[in-house]
């Protein structure tokens, strides 16, 4: 008999808008690339922020600007963060971050450096910053049920092992999880390849399915065909995950899917970083299949713990969102444990069924979700990259 | 029911997956099928590495490769029985 886990709960931050955090940060976050260092220099003045730099943010324009945009106020609106400096080079695009960030009720304040120098406006910045981290660690985690958590996934450095044990255990995760209210993400276009019949029957109605396949073929037209190589380079499957075993595109897109279990159905399908917005339930997005970029994207939509299957070891982690990986292979165990967080190398040996390590999984969130550091948290891993969808200007 | 050195998805697949390190040529593999459980035996004819596949009958060039009960690619080069399927003699279907 599968647990219920209708009545667990964690302890997590509810912010102003209603949303559960399970992170508590400050974050110093540019505008562009030009305002990395005044970010930078506000996190070294004042301890307990976090600066977030990234690659770009100039001579963007309409819908990768418009991405760019939804990317970094998503960032700083996740219910991970607490309150957020945004800095940028001028005040025009600064103050669209600020405004759009502000909607969430968080205190936010944003400067900009033309006019001031760096010197002047990470003055003004640390002082803002300090009094965040006061407010910020004077908040009270409260009770909220499980059922509060946005959960996304995204597996790497996939193998034959993740098909087998660590992607199911996240779907049968999310076969318990989702039927309580809770929110779940995943996607990885490209890596839908072989398996986007299967996907398309996946959706919970009609109108969904439409949407997920437009998105498909949209990017088989307008990247695959125009620029595809054999095996797109080594990049899908990867060498990694050939290395893995892994041997063709199809292979992979089955095992990608097991991760959204055997009796979940996305309800919408969204484009990237794009907030979920027909309720509770599973959503498809649109994202590419590199591990940075996707959680990044994930984070942006609002979701607020991410689960990570890994075959080879992949160490991906992510600034604001803590970062759960799983693992199957034995070798993988025995190489590089210190980045797994879920050991599920017992489903291969028939010595743990996939019911076993989806509770295990859910235990694992619940603890992480409470405070204990994943081990990508731990190492350091504050991976944060953003997509690009063509040349800026 | 011991440990198996091999694991296949369904009943319909002609691959199954390595699932122990070091596995050697001639060792008599004990083969299970997640599905339901059910398990057989099959010899390896090769040394096959953690998380690659295993033919699970002779395959010719040609042959759709089917895993997860689905098309997975196709034989560009035969494998036997109990031998080992990967980039060498399978290939996708799609680029």
């Amino acid at each position: 008999m599968p647990l219920d886990f209708s009545d667990t709960t964690i302890q997590a931050w509810r912010r102003e808008n209603g949303r559960v955090g399970v992170r508590n940060h400050v974050i110093i976050l540019p505008v562009d690339d030009i305002s990395n260092a005044a970010c930078e220099a506000v996190a070294n003045n004042v301890k307990g922020t976090m600066a977030i730099p990234h690659a770009y943010g100039r001579l963007q324009f309409g819908e990768d600007l418009e991405l760019h945009f939804r990317t970094i106020i998503g960032t700083g609106a996740n219910p991970n963060v607490a309150a957020c400096v945004v800095i940028g080079i001028e005040p025009g695009w600064t103050k669209q971050i600020v405004d759009g960030i502000a909607e969430t009720g968080k205190p936010v304040f944003g400067i900009s450096i033309e006019q001031k120098g760096d010197f002047e406006a990470i003055r003004q910045a640390s002082w803002k910053a300090k009094e965040f981290v006061h407010w910020a660690t004077d908040l009270q985690k409260e009770e909220c049920p499980i059922s509060d958590l946005w959960v996304s996934t995204k597996c790497g450095e996939s193998d034959t092992t993740t098909g087998l044990s660590s992607c199911p255990t996240v779907g049968n995760m999310y076969d318990k999880l989702l039927p309580n209210g809770s929110y779940g993400c995943f996607g990885e276009t490209s890596e839908i390849t072989g398996a986007e019949h299967i996907c398309k029957e996946r959706a919970a109605t009609p109108e969904a399915a439409e949407k997920f396949m437009k998105i498909f073929q949209a990017y088989q037209k307008d990247v695959i065909e125009p620029y595809k190589t054999s095996d797109l380079s080594d990049s899908q499957p990867t060498k990694g995950n050939i290395l893995g075993g892994l041997t063709t595109i199809e292979e992979k897109a089955l095992g990608n899917l097991e991760k959204i279990g055997k009796s979940s159905s996305y309800i919408d399908a969204l484009g990237p970083a794009e907030a979920p917005a027909m309720g509770p339930g599973l959503y498809f997005m649109d994202t590419s299949s590199a591990a940075a970029e996707c959680v990044t994207l994930m984070a942006a939509a609002g979701y607020v713990m991410h689960t990570f299957p890994t075959g080879q070891g992949n160490v991906v982690g992510n600034p604001i969102v803590p970062v759960i990986k799983i693992s199957g292979n034995p070798r993988t165990l025995r190489t590089m444990s210190e980045h797994i967080d879920l050991d599920v190398t017992g489903v291969l040996t028939r010595e743990q069924t996939i019911e076993d390590a989806g509770d295990a999984l859910i235990e694992c969130i619940r603890r992480t979700a409470n405070g204990r550091v994943t081990s990508a948290e731990a190492l350091g891993h504050q991976e944060f990259s953003l997509t690009k969808l063509y040349r800026s200007a | 029911m011991g440990k198996p050195q091999l694991l296949v998805h369904d009943h319909e697949d002609n691959v199954g997956v390595v699932v122990v390190e070091d596995l050697r040529a001639g060792t008599d593999m004990l083969c299970v099928v997640t599905a339901d459980n059910s398990d057989r035996h099959l010899i390896a004819k090769a040394d096959i590495a953690i998380g690659h596949k295993v033919a699970l009958k002779d395959l010719a060039e040609g042959d759709t490769v089917i895993k997860y009960g689905e098309d997975i690619g196709r034989m560009v080069g035969p494998a036997e029985q109990g031998g080992h399927v990967h980039t060498h003699n399978c290939k996708t279907k799609r680029w």
